[in-house]
């Protein structure tokens, strides 16, 4: 019963999922022909514009095709794995953002992690002591956070912990797991600060809520331990809201990473766009936004299961005959 | 099944209660609260809202609200709760004190399966160790509170109904074998029947284990069937104690009287309900008299020089008003005449032509998506004739609220039809402008919670003077005569025009949205439980003014109401509504005191009654 529908919750989210990647893929394939000028010229870049060149770009890209002709090619390619080649370097875009993505994909789970970790443990603390001056500090820290630029917190933190405290480097993205987590330190702290006061303001809220609720006192009135109120009653309980905007968080840490990778002069996703994007390299920027907007889909469908697994009136209100 | 086996016994009593004073910053809620409870005793707290009942009750169990502090003693076994560790009393609460609230659907965690509550209370115990032991022993607690089914304890809080919900909770509650259950209105979210079964429970429960039992509630006639002795609490402090069966014979104090006339007898229909004038006061503003002084009919000076102390009358009877000997006697005669009968409403039966309203086979269903439709109304025919009160009965579910939203034009029926004054009103969208403006002239409707009806931001005399504009055909403006002329039909002053909302009591409320809907000079009134959410006190007077309405303006009510006692006041016949159908109609007087129904017999049956036989009197003309 309940595995059977989980899995029809599932479905119909990836069944929901799968027309919303196509609308997005046809927007990012329509770049080339929105981009001023000939398409030819656009993915032409530096290179020299003779004749041979040209045409071998015009049978790449199918551009003599009809438009949708063109795009089912070009979505076929995409799907195969092949994003085309970047007009920098004549290097396939697979393997540069391949290349790339290990940086941007460590530094934003490291973040996600303090992000949830640190600001549900804040909401939390805020909650328990709702009206003292450490639920109005946490308050505070949260809005300074939200309010302050990722670059101007990544700046202060460099000059603070890299250059004054030398407690970290201030530059590269390391290598090997514990020198890249040392190196990724400072700009995951700077990106999730930026962030996390939602967290932070949401699991505030929503425990504020809980431990209000009638079968909170109901619980106390039974004697249970203060750790399982606290956990099975009030944390299980406020964390549904907080789920339901993971989802965003996530996606607003990845974003994030765009500016904390240019402040931290790391070699990631982001730099690689913001790069893309002054060289006007097309199909560069094709792949990185195609990545990216896969991402959040997918990231909402995760979100949107995690959130069934956890609030059971979810799976059980939609299969209920 | 008590595993009291091996606590030592101290003598004296169970639970004592001293000097209990609660209050919240600087605003007092209790003064000064004595409670004593012994071994194996019910005692049950009555009072209405604002009486610091439930806050009480969390007192001693020492979980107060944040921001409320209490001061006193509370004694349980000679432990003092008030001065053990947060720790230490955790150790007692669920052990030897444990707690039932009002709420079904609000005090079972929605995330956690039934069965859980029960499991997470025995993990502490070595013989349940093991999950299938504990399984086990859930299975043996949901069977003490009558639960068979053991798909119950897999099932989440949101797929029980709240009589299930309620009892759940209750095994829950009573899992670690507390000596003492502390049930804060534990019926009153339920249905009549289910209330009844719950209450039942609650007693056998109390007996088999000869736990204590602390019942608080708002319902004087529940509170004498339950329980041994009454502590009535008003305004924060205690007024009158006594055995049940003392106090409900002979009341010692006004307040408690007034209270006793005020409930609506269910097996007669009195002439006049003996309301209380005004409303509870807060326990802050009468600290230096006697709480009960401003609605008393017997107040002297000497009730306002100081709070009167709660004194002993009789061998365990107290009273905290200081001319009980002077007036008892005054108390008695009006106890008596209370059960004095009105004449039973004869009107010519059987008789339908020039029907006000008409409802022939109606049908309303809703659909839902993914989901079986909900059949709300199944083909229901009734009528309401000039002048004439008809009760509509049912509980939740029952669809009669459906019933009254399509009768004036909230909903639109599936099938039938309603004819109201001749004109055919099932479908408002499809009337002409003229029609449906008669017909909302012709019908209007009070609803249930006098805090969402009227809009916040509007003054009482905006609210009503919209009403008067909204009237057809109104020639002149809504002018503060007429506004004040409205207010004084319900029994207010016209000063009430200039307040909002928020500073009204609900009794002032509910009269405020009658003159609303009176201010079309309507011929029928749907009422929709329009005193459910009402203190009995108040229930009187709202009760009252609808009695002295119908005779001054010749109005039909439709009364909507799960509350039999209630309906006898008022109706003259009655509608039983069950799942969606009309399972009996006749005269109110026929259909209570003789159900044909097995379902009306149920209802009739599930309302509390004293086991004292009523006195007979002369006067008492009941057929």
């Amino acid at each position: 019963m309940t595995g059977s529908s989980l899995m029809v919750v599932v479905m119909r989210r990836i069944a929901v999922a799968i027309p919303l990647l196509l609308v997005i893929s046809f927007g990012v394939f329509a770049l080339v022909h929105i981009a001023p000028g000939d398409p030819v010229r656009s993915l032409l870049g530096a290179r020299t514009s003779d004749p041979v060149t040209l045409a071998a770009i015009r049978a790449r890209y199918h551009l003599d095709d009809p438009l949708l002709v063109q795009y089912g090619k070009w979505l076929s390619q995409v799907i195969r794995g092949d994003l085309g080649v970047s007009i920098q370097g004549n290097q396939a875009v697979t393997s540069i953002i391949a290349g790339r993505l290990g940086v941007t994909a460590f530094l934003s789970l490291m973040s996600t992690i303090l992000v949830l970790g640190l600001g549900i443990l804040l909401g939390a603390v805020a909650a328990f002591r709702h009206g003292t001056w450490l639920d109005r500090l946490v308050v505070a820290f949260g809005v300074f956070g939200v309010s302050a630029p990722t670059f101007v917190t990544g700046i202060f933190l460099l000059y603070v912990f890299g250059v004054m405290l030398h407690w970290f480097p201030i530059f590269g993205p390391g290598s090997g797991f514990l020198d890249r987590a040392w190196h990724l330190t400072l700009p995951a702290i700077a990106l999730a600060i930026s962030v996390m006061a939602i967290v932070v303001k949401i699991t505030r809220a929503a425990m504020i809520e809980e431990l209000s609720r009638d079968y909170v006192m109901f619980a106390r009135a039974r004697g249970l331990s203060s750790r399982r109120i606290l956990f099975a009653y009030v944390l299980r309980n406020s964390l549904i809201p907080v789920i339901t905007a993971a989802g965003l968080i996530v996606v607003g840490i990845v974003a994030g990473a765009i500016y904390v990778e240019v402040t931290f002069s790391l070699p990631g996703l982001g730099a690689l766009t913001i790069d893309a994007i002054l060289k006007r390299d097309i199909p560069m920027i094709q792949g990185t936004t195609l990545l990216f907007a896969a991402f959040v889909v997918l990231t909402n469908l995760l979100v949107d299961v995690i959130y069934a697994l956890i609030d059971p009136r979810i799976r059980f209100c939609r299969v209920a005959s | 099944m008590n595993t009291a086996v091996g606590r030592t016994y101290r003598e004296g009593p169970l639970l004592e209660v001293k000097g209990l004073t609660i209050s919240h910053g600087a605003i007092p809620i209790t003064t000064s609260v004595d409670i004593v409870l012994k071994r194996g005793e019910t005692i049950a707290i009555v009072g209405e809202s604002g009486s610091g009942k439930s806050l009480t009750a969390r007192a001693i169990a020492g979980i107060l609200p944040p921001g409320m502090s209490a001061t006193g003693a509370v004694t349980l076994d000679g432990i003092p709760l008030m001065r053990v560790s947060e720790s230490e009393l955790r150790k007692i609460r669920g052990f030897r004190v444990s707690m039932l609230m009002q709420d079904p659907f609000t005090m079972l965690n929605p995330l956690m399966l039934a069965g859980d509550h029960i499991d997470e209370m025995l993990r502490h115990r070595p013989e349940f160790a093991s999950r299938a032991a504990r399984a086990e022993e859930v299975k043996r607690r949901l069977a003490e509170v009558g639960i068979v089914d053991e798909d119950v304890a897999r099932r989440l809080p949101f797929q029980l109904s709240g009589g299930m919900c309620q009892r759940v909770a209750l095994a829950a509650a009573l899992a670690r074998d507390p000596e003492l259950l502390i049930a804060d209105e534990p019926s009153t979210a339920l249905d009549v029947t289910t209330q009844a079964e719950i209450i039942k429970l609650l007693r056998r429960v109390q007996r088999e284990r000869h736990m204590g039992l602390i019942l608080i509630t708002h319902n004087l006639r529940l509170a004498f069937s339950t329980c041994q002795r009454i502590y009535v609490l008003y305004a924060g402090s205690i007024l009158e104690l006594g055995d049940a069966a003392a106090v409900e014979s002979q009341p010692f104090h006004p307040y408690t009287l007034g209270l006793l006339l005020s409930e609506p007898p269910v097996d007669l229909r009195v002439p006049r309900l003996p309301a209380i004038r005004g409303s509870v006061p807060r326990a802050g503003d009468v600290a230096s008299s006697c709480a009960f002084a401003d609605r008393c009919d017997w107040v002297k000076e000497i009730c306002r020089t100081g709070k009167p102390p709660l004194a002993a009358r009789e061998a365990s009877r107290f009273t905290a008003c200081i001319r009980q000997h002077e007036i008892q006697g005054e108390l008695d005669a009006l106890r008596t005449a209370a059960v004095l009968a009105a004449p039973p409403i004869t009107r010519p039966h059987g008789e339908t032509a020039g029907a006000l309203v008409r409802v022939d086979l109606l049908a309303k269903t809703f659909a839902a998506k993914r989901r079986r439709p909900i059949y709300a109304v199944k083909s229901v025919s009734l009528h309401v004739m000039p002048g004439e009160s008809v009760g509509l009965v049912g509980e939740s579910g029952s669809g009669k609220t459906t019933l009254g939203r399509c009768l004036v034009g909230l909903e639109t029926p599936t099938a039938g039809k309603i004819l109201v004054n001749g004109i055919a009103a099932e479908d408002f969208g499809a009337m002409t402008k003229v029609d449906r403006a008669l017909v909302r002239r012709t019908i209007q409707m009070v609803f249930q919670d006098p805090y969402s009806t009227l809009n916040p931001r509007h003054s009482v005399g905006r609210a009503l003077g919209e009403a008067l504009q909204a009237c057809a055909g109104a020639t002149s403006a809504a002018t503060p005569e007429r506004i004040a002329s409205l207010l004084e039909e319900v029994g207010l002053s016209p000063a009430y025009a200039m307040r909002r909302p928020a500073t009204l009591s609900g009794g002032e409320r509910q009269r405020v949205a009658i003159a609303r809907a009176l201010a079309v000079k309507p011929a029928i009134l749907v009422c929709d439980e329009p005193v459910s959410a009402l203190d009995v006190s108040v229930q009187a007077q709202v009760l009252n003014l609808f009695r002295r309405l119908q005779v001054e303006r010749e109005l039909s009510y439709l009364f909507i109401s799960h509350d039999l006692a209630v309906v006898r006041q008022i109706t003259e016949r009655i509608y039983v509504l069950y799942l969606g159908e009309i399972v009996e109609e006749g005269p109110t007087e026929r259909v209570i005191e003789n159900p044909h129904h097995p379902y009306t017999r149920r209802l009739v049956e599930s309302i509390p009654r004293s086991a004292l036989p009523r006195p007979p009197c002369p006067g008492d003309i009941r057929t």
